[in-house]
């Protein structure tokens, strides 16, 4: 392992193969290059766009912000309460799981599971009537309390195997001093879990982020509207405006760009921790 | 952290945990449940809940008069009975079935690709790796317009690109014709997925013992054979994994087709996940929709089922 970051003498450079993988990247993230282009075109007409933005310029971005705007905000707000509430229950739950002996392996393979099965629209069909019910319809804290199922499942599987690792014995010796389990678990086991609470609390802020589903049933009103279903609307309403709206989409993606610059390590980690185990 | 962890280490781990009196045990297991219970009770609401509210709603009658007076009498089988008569049931039962088995081909195939690719060792591998998982971070609604605008018959950049390489005559109506239309939603969604096959099968390969290739080697394996006889069988838990993985989210896809056709042109994209929608959200007939929806849960079960029996064939006994 320790070698494998040098330049060790008799490893081929491949310099082929970079060239290769480079070629591979430009064919795959075009369309990204294109909306990035696009938003930097002012004035961009229905007729050519240019290959290069060599005109670069705001008016996009400004026209997006100034009409997106409180959606961005509502986004993050929403984000950043599902992230909260899935973490508080999540933490809690992998911990039990992991260190009180519970025999749960299968039981959350089950479980996780099952919450891949049920279909988004499934969840919103029934959700609707109960939200109309306990009026949380066209409510913020409607919205996070739903966007936080898209990352709980996950944050579990994830801090769960994290958390086996933490030897027992280092939350025995707190007990012994005196702590009880509720104590020792947000003073030591918490912190010792900080990448692994990081990773969940930015997939999950990413799933709650590019929710829409959720967004688009269980609002009726604008009173609450993520940058997702604004998006949705902006291109029913006036598709003319393509540098505005794909502005607004570079702004949208910004999360997902923060999350792979910041968690690049995790990012991978976390899709197949996610999913495979 | 790391001290932490190697100080402690040096306690034996095994060491039986004293049994203490009843009345503690009891608040122990008391304990447990109040670390479980919030997550459980969450789960339960917001799974658990909606797929019983869903078969019950599927035999209740769901009108717009019924949010003013709260009325949804039972009507039978007649949601179901309504559904099955739909043409479009049929039809958009086919299109997810298509539309799933096209969109995990294409991105099977280019993911497992770009895995054995990728497992070579060469300078950027890591980073353009790590680049490469950009589309499928970005939010499908984002993609989706996005490829709206690739896509467009007139200003889009792909029939320009195709055009001027002489590859078509005539600019292609992705989006507009019904003929095209769903062939255009499964090359996004390909293009969505790939990454996430990649990861997964990437990580598989890892785990491959490098000597076993060294072996191969010196048995005068080509790589092909190599590929077919050696990688292919040891990766198949993984790739049983991700296949199974990537139907169940295909199968519901509902944000990219809403976005990227609206389940047009001519119904020609139409999914179980849009004709729920439309059902329910659009003519507020809440129980045809959770009738097309309970059907989507089953054509996922199952594949869970398969799941699960392919996992224990896999990861149980002695393998």
């Amino acid at each position: 392992m320790p070698t494998r970051a040098l330049p060790v003498p008799g490893t081929p450079r491949r310099a082929g193969s970079t060239v290769a993988a480079l070629a591979v990247l430009v064919v795959l993230l075009f369309p990204l290059y294109w909306m990035l282009n696009i938003a930097l075109q002012p004035g961009e007409s229905l007729a050519a766009t240019r290959w290069l933005p060599t005109t670069a310029g705001w008016d996009n971005f400004q026209r997006a912000l100034s009409s997106q705007g409180g959606s961005l905000a509502t986004s993050l707000v929403v984000a950043l309460g599902a992230v909260v509430v899935c973490l508080a229950l999540a933490a809690p739950a992998a911990y039990a799981l992991a260190q009180f002996g519970l025999r749960s392996g299968r039981a959350i393979v089950f479980a996780t599971l099952i919450t891949q099965m049920v279909p988004g629209i499934v969840i919103a069909n029934a959700l609707y009537s109960a939200y109309v019910e306990l009026g949380l319809v066209n409510s913020t804290l409607g919205l996070i309390l739903a966007d936080a199922s898209l990352g709980l499942p996950f944050s579990i599987v994830l801090l769960r195997a994290f958390m086996v690792s933490i030897p027992r014995e280092v939350v025995e010796a707190a007990l012994v001093d005196g702590a009880n389990r509720f104590t020792a678990f947000v003073r030591i086991v918490l912190p010792m879990s900080r990448n692994a609470l990081i990773t969940a609390g930015l997939f999950t802020f990413l799933f709650a982020w590019s929710d829409f589903m959720f967004a688009l049933t269980l609002n009726t009103t604008d009173d609450v509207k993520p940058i997702t279903l604004s998006m949705y609307e902006y291109i029913g309403a006036h598709v003319s405006d393509w540098g505005a709206v794909m502005a607004t989409a570079v702004v949208s993606a910004v999360p997902a760009a923060i999350l792979l610059v910041l968690a690049q390590k995790y990012v991978a980690a976390g899709i197949t921790g996610g999913s495979v185990k | 952290m790391t001290t932490t962890v190697t100080t402690s280490v040096t306690a034996p781990t095994g060491r039986p945990r004293p049994a203490g009196v009843p009345r503690e045990r009891r608040r122990a297991t008391l304990l447990r449940w109040c670390f479980v219970a919030p997550a459980a009770l969450y789960m339960l609401a917001f799974f658990g809940y909606p797929l019983v509210r869903n078969i019950l709603m599927s035999f209740q009658h769901y009108s717009p008069r019924t949010y003013f007076t709260g009325e949804a009498p039972f009507n039978g089988l007649d949601n179901w009975r309504g559904v099955f008569d739909n043409p479009l049931f049929a039809q958009s039962l086919w299109h997810t079935l298509v539309f799933t088995f096209g969109s995990l081909l294409g991105q099977f195939v280019l993911g497992l690709a770009l895995a054995v690719f990728f497992s070579r060792r060469f300078r950027l591998s890591g980073f353009v790796r790590a680049v490469l998982l950009l589309p499928w971070l970005v939010p499908m609604v984002v993609s989706a317009v996005v490829w709206r605008k690739l896509l467009d018959q007139e200003t889009g950049v792909l029939n320009t690109l195709l055009m001027d390489l002489h590859l078509t005559s005539s600019a292609i109506p992705w989006l507009s014709s019904p003929n095209v239309a769903l062939f255009a939603a499964i090359l996004v969604n390909v293009w969505i997925g790939i990454p996430f096959n990649m990861v997964i099968l990437y990580g598989g390969l890892q785990e491959i013992p490098r000597d076993l290739y060294e072996a191969a080697a010196l048995d005068g394996a080509g790589a092909w054979r190599t590929f077919r006889s050696l990688t292919l069988p040891l990766l198949r838990p993984v790739v049983t994994v991700v296949l199974i993985l990537g139907f169940m989210s295909t199968v519901k896809i509902l944000d990219l087709i809403l976005a990227l056709t609206g389940g047009g042109p001519a119904d020609s994209t139409q999914t179980l996940g849009t004709l729920t929608y439309q059902l329910s959200f659009q003519q507020l007939d809440f129980g045809q929709g959770a009738v097309v929806g309970n059907v989507l849960v089953l054509v996922s079960a199952v594949f869970a089922v398969l799941y699960l029996r392919a996992n224990r064939s896999d990861f149980g006994q002695g393998k």
